[in-house]
C-alpha cells in the first residue's frame, strides 16, 4: 500500500514537471556540424516520464529553408523541437522528413502539420501508417499516457521516395535514400552533403539494442551499402547523438550475426522458437542497453525469417 | 499565487491520473472488468459446462508477447486415461483481440496429436482460453494470462512487399523424435494472413483482411489435424505437430485463404528437410 502510493507520487510529478516546463522551452540541441542541429533521445523506452523522447531527431538549415528529421515521441516533443528550430533561425519549415512508422520518430509530427511543410517519406510509409496507426494510438495510451497521446495524429507522408531523391534546402542539398526492408519495411536515411553528416534513422543503432521490425536478412544485407555513404559523421536513429563513420556500424552487424548464427543452428537442430527467444544471442547481453527489453523480440523475428531458410 | 495554484490544480490532475492509470492496469490484470470472456464463452459454447482440467488440456505461451505479431502457443492434450473418449476439437480465443476466435482445431481420429505448436498475434494484456471437446461432447479448458509487448511492436506484418511476394511458399520436414515415441513435425506456409481491420486514415475505411481461413495436414488419406481460422493467426502459419505414423508415404497440406485462393503441397512422409 504504501509502495502504491509513492509510485502515485513519483508518477504524479514526473506528469507535472514534464508537462509544465516542456510546452515552452525548447528542445536541448546541439549544433553537430556548420547548419546541422540534433537532440538526443534517452536511452530507454517511451513512458510518460520522458514524453516519448527516446529517438535522436534533428534539423538542417539551408538558405531558403528548414527539413526536420524525425519530430519525436508526442507532440509536446514536436513542439519543443520546433521551438529550437526558431530559436535558430526564422526559415520557413521546408521539410518535415520521417526516417520510418515508430511513435517515437513521428508523433511530434502533429505539431509541425499547420505549417505548410511538406511531409516526406519511404514508399512504403502511407501503407505501413494505414496498417499500423490506429494500433499505436490505441496501444500507446497507456504507454505514455492521456494527456500525451491527447494531440497526437497520424501524418502521413506526401512526398515519397521509391529510391533516392535529392532535396534543396537552398545551398545545400540533401540526398534522401529508400532502404529495403531492414529495421522496418520504410526506412529512409537522410544525408546532408555539405557537411557529410548522415542521419540514419534507425538503420543504426548504438548502445540501444537494435530492434528488429523488418528483416535481419535484410539488414545484414543493407550493411556494406549504407557503409559506402561518405559521411565523416552518423546521427544513429538511437545512443550518442553522433558517432563516426563507418565504424558505426560495427556494433550492430557484430550483434545480428550473433543472432544470425545462433537462431540458424537452432533451426537446424530443430529447437523451437520459444527456446530461440530465451538463449539466441545471450553472449552480447553485455553489449548493449535494453537487451532484455528487446533480444528476445529480435530472435522471434529471426528465428521466423531463417526458419524459411531450410 | 496563480502559479502555485495552476501547479497544484496540475498535480491533482496527475496524481488522479496516474492513480487511474494504476488502477486500469491492476484491473486489466486481474481482469474483473470489461472481462470479455462471459460473453465470448456464451457465443462459442453455449451454456455448456466447462471443467478446468490440466490432465486434459494446458496451454503453454510466454508470460509476455515478445512480438506482436508472433507470439508462440502450445496446445497440448491428453485423452482422459482409463476411457476410451478422445480430444476431437480445440479451441483457441484470444479474449482482446480484435477477432478473438484464433482457431478451431479438429485433430485427426487415428493421428494422436498430443501438441500443435503455433504463432498467433496479441493485440493487448489479455486472457487467453483453449477450450478443448472430447468426444463426448464435454469441455475442458486452460487459461492463460499473456503480457502485450513493449516498445513499438505491433500485430502487423513486417514485410508486406516480400509476404506478398512469396505467398504460397510451403515448407514440411520430419523434426527429431524421441525413439519409439509419436513423429514430430513442422508445416509452414507463407502466407500475409492480413491482420486486416486496419483503417485507412484518410478515408476512414476498413481495407478487407486476406488470411488462411481453412488448412489441413493428412498422412495418406488421413486427416492428422486442420483449422478453421482467422485473423489472429500470425503471417505465415506455421505449426509444429506430434502424430503417430500410419505407414503413409505422403504428408499433404490443403489451405484456402479468404479469397478463394488455394494451396497444396505433397510431401515425401520421411522428408528431412524442405
Amino acid at each position: 500500500m504504501r509502495n502504491l502510493a509513492l509510485k502515485i507520487l513519483a508518477v504524479a510529478f514526473a506528469l507535472s514537471s514534464s508537462s509544465v516546463c516542456r510546452s515552452d522551452e525548447p528542445l536541448a540541441v546541439q549544433q553537430i556540424a556548420p547548419g546541422v542541429y540534433a537532440h538526443p533521445g534517452a536511452i530507454a523506452l517511451m513512458d510518460k516520464v520522458n514524453d516519448g523522447d527516446i529517438a535522436n531527431v534533428g534539423f538542417i538549415v539551408g538558405d531558403k529553408g528548414v527539413a526536420v528529421v524525425d519530430t519525436g515521441g508526442s507532440v509536446e516533443e514536436g513542439r519543443a523541437l520546433l521551438a529550437a528550430i526558431r530559436s535558430v533561425t526564422n526559415e520557413p519549415i521546408l521539410y518535415v522528413i520521417n526516417t520510418h512508422f515508430h511513435p517515437d520518430h513521428i508523433f511530434g509530427n502533429a505539431a509541425f502539420a499547420a505549417l505548410g511543410a511538406t511531409f516526406v517519406g519511404h514508399r512504403n510509409m502511407p501503407r505501413a501508417l494505414q496498417q499500423r496507426g490506429a494500433f499505436y494510438l490505441q496501444s500507446f495510451r497507456s504507454i505514455i499516457g492521456d494527456a500525451l497521446i491527447r494531440d497526437v495524429r497520424i501524418v502521413p507522408p506526401t512526398l515519397l521516395v521509391d529510391d533516392t531523391r535529392e532535396l534543396d534546402l537552398g545551398g545545400r542539398k540533401l540526398e534522401l535514400r529508400a532502404w529495403p526492408p531492414a529495421h522496418t519495411d520504410c526506412d529512409l536515411t537522410v544525408y546532408d552533403q555539405t557537411t557529410r553528416t548522415l542521419f540514419a534513422g534507425d538503420t543504426v543503432f548504438l548502445k540501444h539494442l537494435p530492434i528488429i521490425d523488418g528483416s535481419i536478412k535484410g539488414w545484414l544485407a543493407n550493411l556494406p551499402d549504407l557503409a559506402q555513404i561518405p559521411a565523416l559523421r552518423v546521427v544513429p536513429g538511437h545512443g550518442p547523438l553522433t558517432a563516426p563513420w563507418p565504424e558505426a556500424l560495427n556494433a550492430e552487424k557484430s550483434y545480428f550475426e550473433r543472432l544470425a548464427t545462433d537462431v540458424r543452428a537452432m533451426i537446424a537442430k530443430g529447437d523451437d522458437v520459444s527456446e530461440a527467444a530465451k538463449t539466441a544471442a545471450q553472449s552480447q547481453r553485455d553489449d548493449w542497453k535494453l537487451f532484455n527489453d528487446y533480444n528476445a523480440r529480435n530472435a522471434t523475428a529471426a528465428f521466423a525469417e531463417y526458419e524459411w531458410d531450410q | 499565487m496563480q502559479t502555485n495554484r495552476r501547479t497544484l490544480l496540475l498535480r491533482g490532475a496527475a496524481a488522479a491520473l496516474a492513480f487511474a492509470a494504476l488502477r486500469r492496469v491492476s484491473v486489466a490484470e486481474e481482469t474483473q472488468s470489461d472481462d470479455p470472456w462471459p460473453d465470448l464463452r456464451k457465443t462459442f459454447f453455449q451454456d455448456r459446462a466447462i471443467s478446468e482440467d490440466p490432465a486434459i488440456v494446458s496451454l503453454d505461451a510466454p508470460n509476455r508477447a515478445e512480438d506482436a505479431a508472433l507470439v508462440p502457443m502450445t496446445l497440448i492434450v491428453h485423452a482422459p486415461l482409463g476411457d476410451e473418449r478422445r480430444v476431437a476439437k480445440l479451441s483457441l480465443i484470444i479474449d482482446q483481440n480484435p477477432v478473438p476466435l484464433a482457431g478451431v482445431f479438429t485433430l485427426g481420429e487415428q493421428a494422436g496429436v498430443t501438441s500443435i505448436e503455433t504463432r498467433v498475434r496479441v493485440n493487448s494484456y489479455t486472457n487467453i482460453h483453449l477450450v478443448a471437446e472430447l468426444s463426448d461432447g464435454s469441455l475442458h479448458s486452460a487459461t492463460r494470462f499473456v503480457k502485450a509487448a513493449g516498445g513499438c511492436s505491433a500485430p502487423m506484418v513486417k514485410s508486406m512487399d516480400e509476404a506478398l511476394a512469396a505467398m504460397g511458399q510451403t515448407r514440411f520436414r520430419l523434426l527429431p523424435s524421441a525413439p519409439g515415441g509419436h513423429q514430430e513435425a513442422q508445416v509452414m506456409l507463407r502466407h500475409p494472413n492480413n491482420s486486416g481491420l486496419q483503417m485507412d486514415q484518410i478515408t476512414h475505411l476498413y481495407t478487407p483482411a486476406r488470411y488462411i481461413d481453412h488448412l489441413a495436414v493428412y498422412q495418406g488419406e488421413d486427416l492428422i489435424f486442420s483449422m478453421e481460422a482467422g485473423i489472429s493467426i500470425s503471417e505465415d502459419p506455421n505449426f509444429r505437430f506430434d502424430y503417430i505414423l500410419n505407414g503413409s508415404k505422403t504428408i499433404r497440406l490443403e489451405a484456402s485463404d479468404s479469397t478463394g485462393k488455394k494451396f497444396t503441397s505433397t510431401w515425401p512422409a520421411d522428408s528431412k528437410g524442405a
